[in-house]
């Protein structure tokens, strides 16, 4: 894969930090990826990812590979200028594998990229496939050490006799080069497929979950790990739940959450046992009635689970809307919010075609006033908590002119169709936006398409 | 453009065209995957010779050949953006007929085409009063709902492991109607076609682990599933004790396992040559083989018919003897390498699971034609699908 920016450009903005109200507009800074309709499965987005400082921006692909895009730092002569995302490292991650007991292949899709709190100059990341973490350092190598003593500069050894003098070393800077090396592999922990990564606050441990248990790895330690929690019942025949997406508090490091398949949340404590079956806190909200159908069961299965930044809240995507969970209160949301709510009426197809199983990820922003998360046709939606307005807007070729506001969509469910709106039957659910990510710090956001990545940034007035 | 008649594959073709059909090419194929498409009626076929090729198979074959249908077919599948033909995962294509309730579906994919289905309609029309209509489109859409479920956990056997949430989920959905229609008593009726006498419906909600058969290796690791039937061949099947051990499971009706089926296929290929002759011949099953029914076996319905339509289609694919020249030259350029025994027998212990197969015959009501079992075109549409798979594999 070759990820060549098609347009990218220079905003002429001033950074503004990472709120979200007051009239924020968006528009568009970059597109990455094939310009071709014709999508070559391996280039298929499956996991977008800002590091903790934003700079980096990860994605992962069903290919196995990761791209990491750095953000040029910011020309100080021009403080106008915005700066953007250039590829800074492209490696493959996971390769495909063949578990010949089962006679199954281990896709080597990447499910989940995380990256590690900066230590040092290098950057860590978690990478994992259906099967196996892995750690990965990026380091810069500019420097590289000429005049060896008693090796020429190809590497091939001097003639002793010619050596008369002592010459030490010395380092001369030489075109950036970043490496990544895998440090730690993570395998054979996982008997189902893993879905979840989280790392720790404490910066030593990070959780993996898969469908029926979650595991609690050290860092260093590869050759095991810790069964947290296990859901799977002794009698395989009862199975009907299973766990969709795990993660870690970001300042309690005793604290995780899991959510599941039914629609439930559960809040563990890994201080009261060493076995975190019985949860601490359930979140679960009781059923309407009145929107009862065959799909209520399908549709309350949620596909992500998110803490707020301030470790308050807690954000559920489920099939048609997003929920705020307030961690003090376990009996209903405090916030909820319709993605998509035209295609409760079209739920049926939606099961036949296997668009009900979609697994939509969410993401808030800096400072935890704005949700944000993806749906079909290339929208996404922008939720604003504190203003209480929503926007869809849509990732599109049509709108990559360079500083092109995005337009906000809005699609029309049924009866008389308004100019400028979409019809439902007109949605095209093949291009559906599952991966988003926004800047920790600033208002920058990341969302994949199949398989391009578009970068949007604020416009200021 | 009205909705075309549905091409029933019953659930054993769909076993045995898997395994004819299962090949190795991860990314071989021009074609995009796109799993969200599983259900749809395909046929991607992009030439006209290859359109006609279908059409000689199929009046070679006895089959009606039904120009209309497939151009409709084509017509709405050009019209569909960024369509590519459908396959279930990495191996299995399929000829699922759309069900009642799909006809929005394609709407969903071609932009600004508006379809209006009226099969739904036409069919109910009989009935004049308005709650009779609701209440019978309900259990239709229940109905189509159930078949539709069962058809997915089926064809989650992949190369890859197939995704344990979605099934799940489509398991307790399958449970809570069978639940649902347990309460209405329809589902006593539907059980009570193809149950052994003695077992109350509600006893056949049905356990996950047969549904969706875990990935762990289960305590029986020699059994697999297969679907039962009406017309059986058990003497293919039950010939050698030793290698195909037959039981009956108490939590499911019509569980039938039989053992290592490789090994009963080697064995009865040799028999089962000049019945497949014969059965090709007929293109039709049905009838003919229920007199063969063993009386005594007739209880438990045990012994896929499948097998017998395995070995059919296997049959011709190794260009078995005597076959016609039409036959041989429609062949010729297939590569038949896919259909060794080692090729079928991997791919039939992949995926070890079919245990929803027993499931869907035992619950989709044989009554209703619209459903996914349709006995009498098993064998005519298993060949049409192996034969278009095996042009667009060639292609």
């Amino acid at each position: 894969m070759h990820f060549s920016t098609v347009f990218s450009l220079r905003v002429s903005l001033s950074c503004r930090a990472g709120g979200g109200g007051n009239d924020v507009q968006w528009c568009f800074s970059q597109v990455k990826g094939a310009i071709d309709d014709d999508v070559a499965e391996a280039d298929i987005i499956s996991t977008v990812e800002f590091n903790h400082s934003g700079e980096l921006l990860a994605t992962g692909d069903k290919g196995g590979r990761v791209v990491i895009f750095q953000q040029e730092t910011e020309n100080k002569s021009q403080p106008q200028c915005r700066s953007e995302y250039n590829v800074y490292s492209t490696f493959q991650s996971h390769e495909p594998e063949f578990d010949y007991l089962k006679s199954l292949e281990i896709e080597e899709k990447i499910n989940k990229i995380r990256w590690l709190p900066q230590k040092n100059a290098a950057q860590f990341l978690l990478s994992t496939n259906d099967k196996t973490i892995k750690l990965w350092k990026i380091s810069e190598r500019d420097k590289r050490p000429e005049g060896y003593n008693l090796k020429e500069e190809d590497g091939r050894y001097r003639d002793a006799a010619t050596i008369t003098t002592l010459r030490v070393p010395v380092f001369r800077p030489m075109d950036l080069m970043v490496e990544a090396s895998p440090r730690r592999v993570f395998a054979n922990a996982h008997t189902y497929h893993i879905n979840s990564i989280s790392v720790n606050s404490d910066n030593e441990t990070y959780l993996s979950a898969d469908d029926l248990r979650i595991n609690l790895w050290h860092l260093e330690i590869t050759d095991r790990s810790f069964n947290i929690v296990d859901i799977k019942p002794a009698n395989m025949e009862e199975l009907t739940e299973v766990i969709t997406a795990a993660e870690f508090h970001p300042h309690q490091c005793n604290t995780f959450v899991y959510s599941s398949s039914k629609g439930t949340i559960r809040l563990c404590d890994m201080r009261a046992s060493a076995l975190c079956d019985k949860h601490s806190k359930l979140f679960e909200e009781p059923e309407d009635p009145s929107n009862r159908s065959f799909f209520s069961e399908i549709i309350s299965s949620i596909s992500d689970v998110k803490f707020s930044h301030n470790g308050r809240y807690m954000m559920t995507r489920d099939y048609l809307s997003v929920k705020i969970w307030d961690l003090n209160m376990e009996n209903r949301p405090v916030e909820t919010y319709q993605v998509h709510e035209y295609l409760r009426s079209k739920l049926c197809s939606l099961y036949e075609n296997d668009c009900i199983f979609d697994k939509f990820e969410c993401c808030w922003n800096g400072n935890d006033s704005v949700v944000m998360t993806g749906s079909y046709n290339n929208f996404f939606r922008m939720l604003d908590r504190t203003q209480r307005r929503d926007v869809t807007l849509e990732a599109s070729r049509e709108s990559c002119k360079p500083r092109q506001v995005l337009k906000p969509r809005r699609v029309c469910a049924g009866g008389k169709r308004k100019k400028d709106e979409i019809s439902v039957d007109s949605l095209d659910f093949n291009k559906k936006i599952l991966h988003t990510a926004w800047h920790p710090q600033e208002n920058i956001i990341a969302v994949a398409t199949t398989n391009n990545l578009y970068i949007f940034q604020e416009k200021v007035n | 453009m009205q909705d075309p008649a549905p091409i029933g594959l019953s659930l054993p073709q769909l076993a045995a065209s898997r395994c004819n059909l299962c090949w190795r090419g991860r990314r071989s194929s021009s074609f995009t995957i796109k799993p969200g498409l599983q259900t749809l009626m395909t046929l991607a076929i992009k030439e006209h010779e290859q359109h006609e090729r279908l059409e000689k198979l199929k009046t070679l074959f006895g089959l009606p050949v039904n120009k209309a249908k497939l151009t409709s077919q084509r017509t709405r599948l050009k019209n569909q953006n960024g369509f590519h033909l459908c396959r279930l995962g990495r191996e299995v294509y399929t000829f699922v007929s759309t069900s009642r309730m799909s006809g929005s579906l394609l709407n969903m994919f071609s932009k600004g085409t508006k379809r209006k289905f009226s099969d739904g309609d036409e069919e109910i029309s009989d009935e004049s009063l308005v709650g009779a209509r609701v209440a019978s489109s309900y259990s239709l859409q229940r109905q189509s709902l159930l078949d539709m479920s069962l058809i997915k956990l089926q064809l989650c056997h992949m190369l890859v492991e197939p995704n344990l949430c979605r099934s799940v989920l489509i398991a307790n959905t399958v449970r809570q109607i069978q639940e649902e229609m347990t309460h209405d008593g329809s589902w006593h009726m539907v059980a009570e076609a193809f149950c052994s006498a003695g077992q109350s419906p509600s006893e056949r909600l049905v356990a996950t682990e047969v549904l969706c058969r875990s990935r762990e290796q289960d305590a029986e690791p020699k059994l697999f599933s297969v679907i039962s039937y009406e017309g059986c061949r058990e003497e293919e099947v039950v010939a050698d004790e030793t290698l195909c051990s037959v039981s009956v499971s108490d939590t499911v009706s019509n569980v039938c396992l039989a053992g290592r089926i490789g090994q009963c296929w080697e064995k009865s290929e040799l028999s089962g040559v000049e019945r497949d002759e014969e059965a090709l011949e007929d293109s039709r099953l049905g009838s003919g083989e229920d007199e063969e029914i063993d009386t005594k076996d007739r209880a438990s319905t045990e012994s896929p018919k499948t097998i017998g339509q395995v070995f059919g289609t296997f049959e011709i694919k190794n260009g078995s003897p005597g076959p016609d020249s039409a036959l041989e030259e429609l062949f010729s350029d297939v590569d038949t390498s896919y259909y060794d025994l080692d090729t079928m027998l991997t791919g039939m212990q992949s995926a070890p699971k079919m245990g929803p197969y027993d499931i869907l015959d035992s619950l989709a009501p044989s009554h209703s034609s619209p459903s996914i079992v349709s006995t009498p075109n098993c064998r005519s549409d298993l060949n049409e699908l192996d034969h278009i798979m095996e042009i667009i594999v060639g292609s």
